[in-house]
């Protein structure tokens, strides 16, 4: 075991990990942080990606060990300081972009860091950066208009509901 | 996954000590790597993290050269606009969370016969440097998952002749997002060079006929009476061998029409 230590939305935290420990599971089992799904464990689908050092990264594919001393982002810090849903999340839920829920905590991750590079992506833009999480049940279109929305833009034309 | 540890060294001398030990191997950016770790199909007992060797980071253009440390990431390659066609490579592997942690030194390593980056080197006519020599791409790659390096070299960096033109075409598998057929071009003064991945089972090679037709017309017209032959592509259930073939000359001509 080695100890790690990394500030996780905001905090200082530290853990003793083995070698072959996961971050995915160092945030759910150690730091009790389940909002970081694990659909796949094969770096297919996307629902683990969290933010280390403010990049996009799957959680499942990456172990604890190399996130020690790094700045890790996940969806429980997501929220506005007063606890109400921030923008990208207000909009999954305005645009229904969600139904199960599995695999939404990696869309907004996913969706926040695209954001952060491109504040105002087309439409093609937003299918592409997704191209890594991976959806059961919505079809897409639904997520797609969500991240448009957060961005500001008029979804009124984007693809049917 | 078996248990293992994981040391962090922060030079390429470290790095290379580390390596020497009983079954350590090294770890990039773990996008091919942990995926394995997980079947168990790799069981080393140490883990040697390149990702801190700072020597090993960053992307340094010297005037028609291009230098790629071999811990350099997808995305930053995608992001670096020195070599244009190399960057629009780099900005078609995966997706982007695999882009933020895979690197070119791991993906020429590993050498997948569907990887894209074998692709770009074997174009290029490029040189892996590793912490003991430096190998040119002709003598590097040896068939699928087979490369020139010995038991714990390193690839520290990779260095390209930045080319006239360029452009890398992938024709995608979508469930895995590697290359059913990928090819790359790239045209030099001194000739054109035309790598494939993804359909042989030898993994990446060059198609000289088309390099020769190509280095007399640089057009998409100079490939019309070329055709690949199927012996020794890959069949499975994305493609069969014929399909793969016909692929190779379609691919090219898209990638030399977007490169002029
Ligand atoms: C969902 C998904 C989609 C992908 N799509 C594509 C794609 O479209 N095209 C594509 O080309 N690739 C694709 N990849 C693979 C990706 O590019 C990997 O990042 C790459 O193949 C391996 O690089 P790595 O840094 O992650 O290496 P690792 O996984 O860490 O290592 C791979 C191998 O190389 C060795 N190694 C690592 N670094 C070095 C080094 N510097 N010197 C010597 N040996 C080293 C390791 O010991 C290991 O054997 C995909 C991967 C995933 C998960
Ligand atoms: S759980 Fe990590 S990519 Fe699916
Ligand atoms: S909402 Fe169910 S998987 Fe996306």
């Amino acid at each position: 075991m080695t100890k790690v230590t990394m500030t996780v939305n905001g905090k200082a935290v530290s853990g003793d990990v083995e070698g072959r420990t996961l971050l995915s599971a160092f945030l759910r089992e150690d730091q009790g942080l389940t909002g970081t799904h694990v659909g796949c464990d094969t770096s297919q689908c996307g629902a683990c990606v969290v933010h280390v050092n403010g990049k996009a990264v799957k959680s499942c594919t990456m172990f604890a060990s190399e996130a020690n001393g790094a700045a890790v982002d996940t969806v429980e810090g997501q929220t506005n300081a007063d606890g109400s849903l921030n923008v990208i999340q207000q909009a999954f839920q305005d645009h229904h972009g969600l139904q199960c829920g599995f695999c939404t905590p990696g869309m907004v991750m996913s969706a926040a860091a695209l954001l952060k590079e491109n504040p105002t992506p087309s439409e093609a833009e937003v299918r592409e950066y997704l191209e890594g999480n991976i959806c059961r049940c919505t079809g897409y279109h639904n997520i797609v208009k969500a991240i448009m929305a957060a961005s500001g833009q008029d979804v009124s034309a984007i693809a049917a509901e | 996954m078996y248990n293992f540890d994981v040391v962090t060294p922060n030079t390429i001398a470290e790095a290379a000590a580390a390596m020497a030990g009983d079954e350590a191997q090294a770890l990039g950016g773990g996008q091919t790597l942990i995926p394995t770790l997980k079947q168990r199909l790799a069981s080393p007992n140490t883990l040697v993290s390149l990702s801190g060797v700072s020597e090993m980071q960053g992307i340094t253009k010297s005037g028609d050269t291009l230098r790629i440390g071999g811990a350099t990431t997808h995305h930053a390659v995608a992001s670096d606009g020195s070599y244009p066609g190399l960057s629009g490579l780099a900005g078609q592997i995966g997706d982007p969370a695999v882009r933020n942690r895979g690197t070119i030194g791991g993906s020429l390593a590993n050498n997948d016969p569907a990887a894209c980056y074998p692709a770009a080197a074997l174009a290029s006519g490029a040189t892996i440097i590793t912490n003991t020599r430096e190998i040119a791409a002709d003598d590097y790659f040896q068939g699928m998952f087979e490369t020139a390096l010995e038991e714990g070299e390193i690839i520290t960096a990779v260095s390209f002749p930045i080319p006239q033109a360029a452009n890398y075409q992938k024709f995608v598998q979508p469930a895995s997002r590697f290359a059913l057929v990928g090819v790359f071009v790239a045209k030099y003064a001194s000739g054109v060079r035309v790598a494939v991945t993804g359909a042989s089972n030898d993994g990446v090679f060059r198609w000289t006929e088309a390099e020769e037709a190509l280095s007399r017309d640089f057009s998409a017209a100079a490939l019309e009476g070329l055709s690949v032959s199927e012996d020794d592509m890959i069949s499975d259930l994305h493609g069969t061998a014929r399909y793969r073939a016909h692929l190779i000359k379609v691919v090219t001509a898209r990638a030399v029409t977007a490169a002029s």
